[in-house]
């Protein structure tokens, strides 16, 4: 008898196509896991509209399950309510910084026009002497900063609230 | 089929399908790499919003086109996206003053449609509004730059708000279509989102030291399915694939 807790370990293996070191679990993408009419449902939301891994995870969800001998199974996506960096584990926190991403501190105010940017501290070096070299990165959900102590350039997990 | 709906939800897709076609133009002939990079995160952005309004416009409709079809194997008179969108990329001030006219409309756009009384397109909105206030953000901080930059970048991106003026009454046009919308709450008054963006728009010009053209002379067409030339080769380059090769996937 698969339970549904079965069913969320078996999401711990699934892991995100573009941050490799990230469960689709950490990063809270997967919201809910059901059995209907005997099939399981995983539902799950983009980090952003465009992301392109979406339909890798939901291939790599469905193929993981298969792969376990759950048979009916089926992914659905919905957007809300939308995702949000809040929803990113502890975990998937530290993860992240040591595959050398920073992780998200706080939200910059997109209400004000050149509001002073969040300290991000240098995952290699953890100096908070960093900034910021553009708001968009190597992925739709990183900003991209440098380091002025060590000079390292590093992606930064933008907030996203 | 809810046809005001479907004809409301197509503007909504073409204007960002357009428009995220437009920047991903730039990929790869950005003045910097990290504005090439920016640029192209915005396109995903749009073309991701893209699909999620495609697709649900399709659902509404009910005779089984996917978001591809309506996006790839409609012909010129089928869209429904604004001029201003259509417009040609020009130099980066032009890219970013157009960018900014539309981003000032869109964010307070979806701001209202977060409270519609669709759910999907209220999801829809509650999504897209999150990457629009950076888009808002970006373009809004170039155009202040720009304009209150050296002599020749202030030149230059005046001359982009002269040309792109013009098309900017087109992004508050109403039909029946918003009468009926709006009456069952699904969308609402346009004569509140014109006020928001000009208020937007008069502070950030000011403060770019840019001034906003006294002719008042305006286009429309988009909305009607009546385009500029551009549109024509825009599609010519985005429905090749389609075209050439029909049905094909990745």
């Amino acid at each position: 008898m698969v339970t549904k807790e079965r069913i969320w370990e078996l999401m711990e293996e699934v892991f995100d196509p573009e941050v490799p070191v990230l469960t689709v679990v950490d990063l809270g993408v997967v919201r809910e896991v059901n059995l209907e009419n005997n099939t399981w449902n995983v539902v799950i939301t983009p980090t952003y509209s465009g992301c392109p891994a979406m339909k890798r995870i939901e291939d790599d969800i469905i193929d993981k399950l298969k792969e376990n001998g759950i048979e009916n199974v089926s992914v659905e996506l919905v957007l809300s309510p939308a995702w949000t960096t809040d929803w990113l584990s502890e975990a998937g926190r530290r993860k992240l910084k040591e595959y050398g991403i920073a992780p998200p501190v706080a939200e910059i105010d997109k209400s004000v026009l050149f509001a002073e940017q969040p300290v991000v501290p240098c995952p290699k070096c953890n100096s908070k002497n960093t900034k910021m070299i553009s708001q968009f990165g190597s992925t739709a959900c990183k900003a991209h900063y440098q380091c002025e102590d060590c000079m390292e350039p590093f992606d930064y997990f933008k907030c996203l609230k | 089929m809810d046809s005001a709906l479907f004809e409301y939800l197509v503007r909504l897709g073409d204007d960002s399908l357009i428009l995220g076609h437009r920047l991903s133009e730039w990929c790869g002939h950005g003045p910097i790499l990290e504005e090439d990079i920016a640029m192209t995160n915005i396109a995903l952005d749009l073309v991701g919003q893209t699909t999620s309004i495609l697709k649900y416009a399709g659902e509404v409709e009910g005779k089984g086109r996917s978001e591809d079809d309506l996006a790839f194997l409609r012909f010129e008179r089928e869209y429904r996206n604004t001029l201003l969108v259509e417009q040609p990329n020009g130099d980066f001030g032009v890219t970013m003053m157009r960018q900014f006219l539309f981003d000032a409309f869109r964010k307070p756009l979806f701001e209202q449609l977060v409270n519609s009384s669709d759910a999907q397109l209220a999801a829809i909105a509650e999504k897209s509004l999150k990457e629009t206030k950076y888009h808002f953000k970006h373009s809004a901080e170039w155009v202040i730059r720009l304009g209150d930059g050296t002599e020749e970048s202030h030149e230059r991106v005046q001359n982009a708000l002269n040309d792109l003026w013009r098309y900017t009454d087109e992004l508050f046009f109403e039909n029946e279509v918003d009468k009926d919308l709006e009456s069952r709450g699904i969308t609402f008054s346009m004569d509140e989102l014109k006020k928001n963006w000009s208020d937007t728009v008069a502070q950030v010009l000011d403060q770019a030291t840019l001034t906003i053209p006294t002719n008042g002379w305006q286009h429309d067409g988009g909305r009607k399915g009546l385009h500029s030339e551009h549109l024509g080769y825009i599609l010519a380059e985005l429905q090749y694939m389609q075209r050439a090769y029909p049905g094909m996937e990745w």
